[in-house]
């Protein structure tokens, strides 16, 4: 009996661009297609898709090297390209090296926002969907199971999800440092501009308690708040409501400044056990520097979080060596443990109900 | 293994687990990791058991509540302090407070066992055999472990408000909590702080007015003092006159206040009449 493969093909963020990933994203329609083309696929015994918006990657085990090119050839027919393009971005491994990609992968080492957890959810859905419809089998079960693990043992024994490195989720942590929990945390987006609805959303998706939207063009503070779900106050009336929020990020194009010495210092009047966190997005600025001296006033401004961000990056890319290290000791080990599996053949155990369909 | 080991080895022990949690901690945030809670609290609990069993041989030589010397009085606001912090640091989970508490224990016990002058004499009878008198002391003294408390979730918050206000928000400060939390944890140790020592206050009085002479002046300025400082701080953080940074620096200012009352209060007490090696046996 001939020992399987294990292999992995694809396109990520690292050898695609943005215009070649656009092309070769799949839709669910097209994913679900795909999915029983391969089940139905000669001498692919398991395989499970990894569809992100960075990453098109198929994990398989294979009778034959041959049918990795047999799933680049059906995936590319799929998405109308040919094998000669998508040669130039693809990505391939087999045996170990697929076993430590998936393991980078997991970790969110490979993610274009070094450490990011989100991928790990991504892969376990794509993963759970895969064995959920039996395409999995004793090899892959083992692999992503392992690489799930070893995600774990990754972020909780090195630094590489410590810190934010967007500009939005800067401000959402330090609200965290500020506020603690941001489920009684009130937040006022000033101005209707792009990085301040990225931040209110950063701030929504944390869980925070309200949000309104004020905007010199109160049509489109409320078509904003509408989008959001949020409420709309009209812009004379925030110097006066400053005191019932928790957190106020600005982000006007307003050349003068929007939020005065005076009206922090008449809202904390009114609040003065309770901190203020004013996030300053506008360039020119929006809020008075001064307003930093006072107590119980937490004044960011772009270039400060901008920093932030910069040396949250800047750790977690420090981190990617004791994180290659610990991977490559757990995948060395795991494809330990998978190859005699792949060389006494797993025939027997492949898609159980998709043959039994097809 | 440890039959035989008097209340001060007992003691010790209990010291050097408070000093193994500084160690770890700090070790532990020298490389940048977050504290294991299990692992600090598990310190914490064994010394604490430790401190349990040298206070109740100590307690069980004289027959009463060991507060008869500076050296018992440190023991006693030491596990006051962590008994305190074994409920609310389990209870609210606010990170490095176990760490900061381990360091204020160890500080406290192990100066005390390191200073024989403290321990070498120890007043008996001071309770006069009224159980009522000693619950006042202890309370009194349990109030100064919830004050220590106070006092360190202060400094916390001194160093969070530092760290936003300064930027500097990598390294050890990635482990303080939220100032908001500091903030309650603080008002709400200070409450039962208050409350404690004007039980033990209201205790105490009624047999003061019974005999006035029973009380030295000194020890009933500086204890009446201490609980107004306390009482008048409270009311003007609830009032919101008194908060953030200032509210901190008082909460620390006071515990020293209070730690340096205990001298004269205990020094102003009956004049030493036993040995506690012999007491101690």
């Amino acid at each position: 009996m001939s020992a399987d493969h294990l292999f992995v093909l694809g396109a990520t963020h690292h050898t695609a661009p943005m215009a070649v990933r656009e092309k070769l994203s799949i839709d669910a329609e097209g994913a679900e297609a795909l999915r029983r083309e391969l089940a139905a696929m000669t001498g692919l015994r398991e395989f499970t898709v990894v569809s992100t918006c960075n990453r098109i990657e198929f994990y398989g085990v294979a009778s034959a090297p041959t049918v990795a090119a047999e799933v680049q050839r059906a995936f590319c027919e799929r998405q109308h390209f040919t094998a000669a393009e998508f040669e130039q971005f693809r990505l391939s491994l087999t045996g170990p090296g697929a076993v430590q990609h998936l393991l980078e992968v997991t970790a969110g080492l490979d993610s274009q926002m070094l450490g990011e957890t989100e991928i790990l959810g991504q892969v376990k859905e794509a993963y759970g969907e895969a064995q959920a419809r039996g395409h999995t089998g004793a090899v892959l079960n083992r692999v992503f199971q392992k690489a799930f693990q070893s995600a774990k043992h990754v972020r909780s024994n090195t630094a590489i999800t410590e810190g934010q490195v967007s500009i939005a989720n800067v401000a959402v942590e330090l609200a965290g440092n500020i506020f603690g929990s941001l489920a009684q945390t009130r937040i006022l987006l000033v101005g209707a501009g792009d990085i301040g609805e990225k931040t209110a959303k950063a701030f929504q998706s944390r869980g925070a308690a309200a949000l309104s939207v004020a905007s010199r063009r109160l049509e489109r503070a409320m078509e904003l708040a509408n989008q959001l779900g949020a409420f709309a106050v009209p812009f004379w009336l925030m110097p006066v409501k400053l005191a019932d929020f928790d957190v106020v990020a600005c982000a006007t194009s307003a050349p003068d400044v929007v939020v005065t010495l005076s009206a922090v210092q008449a809202a904390m009047r009114r609040r003065p056990a309770r901190p203020l966190f004013l996030i300053d997005l506008a360039l020119p600025r929006d809020i008075d520097p001064a307003v930093a001296d006072l107590e119980n006033v937490f004044l960011y401004n772009l270039d400060d979080l901008a920093k932030i961000a910069e040396q949250n990056r800047a750790a977690r890319e420090a981190e990617i060596g004791k994180c290659r290290a610990l991977i490559v000791e757990r995948a060395t080990a795991l494809w330990r443990q998978v190859e005699p599996r792949l060389s006494g053949g797993n025939a027997a155990n492949a898609f159980p109900q998709v043959k039994a369909e097809s | 293994m440890f039959a035989g080991l008097t209340d001060r080895s007992w003691l010790w022990l209990a010291g050097e687990c408070y000093l193994v949690g500084l160690l770890l901690g700090t070790w532990t945030l020298l490389r940048g990791n977050r504290q294991s809670n299990t692992v600090i609290n598990t310190i914490i609990t064994v010394g604490y058991f430790f401190q349990v069993i040298g206070l109740m041989l100590r307690g069980r030589a004289v027959a009463g509540c060991p507060l008869g010397n500076t050296f018992e009085i440190f023991q006693f606001t030491a596990w006051s302090a962590i008994s305190l912090y074994l409920v609310v640091g389990v209870t609210f989970r606010l990170s490095l407070l176990g760490y900061f508490t381990s360091c204020l224990a160890a500080a406290v016990t192990l100066v005390s066992l390191s200073i024989p002058a403290w321990d070498a004499t120890r007043r008996a009878h001071i309770f006069g055999g009224n159980p009522w008198i000693e619950l006042h002391a202890a309370i009194a003294l349990f109030s100064y472990g919830v004050f220590a408390l106070v006092a360190l979730t202060s400094v916390m918050y001194l160093l969070r408000n530092f760290s936003l206000k300064q930027k500097q928000l990598r390294g050890f400060f990635t482990f303080l909590p939220s100032i908001m939390d500091l903030d309650h944890m603080s008002l709400r140790l200070l409450f039962v702080g208050v409350i404690l020592l004007t039980i033990s206050l209201a205790v105490g009085s009624v047999y003061w007015l019974r005999d006035l002479q029973s009380v030295n002046l000194t020890k009933l300025f500086l204890t009446v003092a201490v609980w107004l400082a306390y009482a008048i701080a409270l009311g003007l953080r609830l009032r919101g006159r008194l908060i953030a940074q200032r509210f901190a620096w008082v909460g620390i200012i006071l515990f020293g206040c209070a730690l340096f009352s205990l001298w004269p209060v205990d020094a102003s007490r009956h004049a030493p009449t036993s040995h506690t090696q012999a007491a101690s046996r």
